[in-house]
């Protein structure tokens, strides 16, 4: 493997029949590239609710993936309504999804939280009216070859 | 236990079948909303719920759940069927509460050990 490998995601807003399409294309390639498959799961969770957080609320954006062997780092960018309260926004529980992203089974609050436990780093930066952009890292402390 | 013995014992009916049906069986798991179930899930697990959309199908294979069981009779509308296909992702269906359908599959993994 190459020092580092850069993967690019556009995400569509709104478009619920086409989401987690990015991370599970990131899963597949962690998987061949021969990662640990709790790296993989723990990557593909991060990613898919950053990826659903996206299409919900901020009109969709893109994401980076930037692969390493010690660490997979996960950048979600959003030109979306921003976060008023990001530590509110971060407890579980929480949740501003409108009823008719709750008929689907979303809005139970753990998006971000769940961002949070399954990665080893996670920062939030958010600018009402601007956007947001999440940055978050898991480390990768096993490898199978 | 893997999804083919459940299939087989048929006490679920099959909307999909999994190229691929050798996976074990972890334990069975209820949740209907998604972000609980995809930070919650035990990995192969058998994921009992009455959510049969295509976000279901995603949570699912992002976290690794052996199979989905619809319970209440609840059914895949057609794009997710069509996704569950493509995915290669084993669902089946189960008339009974949610309850019931997971007690199954517990019994039967017990009965397994």
């Amino acid at each position: 493997m190459n020092d580092q490998i850069v993967l690019h995601y556009e995400i569509p807003s709104d478009d619920f029949t086409r989401a987690g399409e990015a991370s599970s294309n990131v899963k597949k390639k962690l998987k061949k590239m021969g990662f640990d498959p709790e790296i993989v799961r723990r990557v593909a969770i991060t990613m898919y609710e950053g990826e659903i957080n996206m299409i919900i609320h901020a009109n969709g954006g893109y994401i980076d993936v930037i692969i390493t062997l010690d660490k997979i780092e996960i950048i979600f960018n959003d030109s979306g309504p921003g976060i008023e309260n990001i530590e509110l926004a971060m407890s579980a529980g929480f949740s501003t999804a409108p009823d008719n992203i709750r008929s689907l089974g979303f809005g139970a609050g753990m998006g971000l939280p769940n961002m949070k436990n399954y990665s080893d780093e996670i920062n939030v930066e958010s600018k009402i009216g601007k956007g947001t952009k999440v940055y978050a890292k898991i480390l990768v402390t096993k490898r199978i070859d | 236990m893997t999804v083919e013995e459940l299939i087989e014992s048929k006490k679920f009916s099959v909307i999909n079948k999994a190229s691929n049906t050798n996976k074990e069986i972890s334990k069975p798991y209820t949740c209907d909303l998604l972000s609980i179930a995809m930070g919650k899930m035990p990995e192969r697990a058998a994921w009992v719920t009455v959510m049969g959309n295509i976000n279901t199908l995603a949570v699912s294979a992002l976290a690794d759940a052996s199979c989905i069981i619809l319970a209440e009779g609840c059914a895949l509308d057609e794009v997710a069927k069509m996704k569950a296909k493509e995915q290669d992702i084993t669902v089946l269906s189960y008339d009974g509460p949610i309850f019931e359908g997971a007690l199954i599959i517990y019994n039967m993994l017990v009965a397994n050990e």
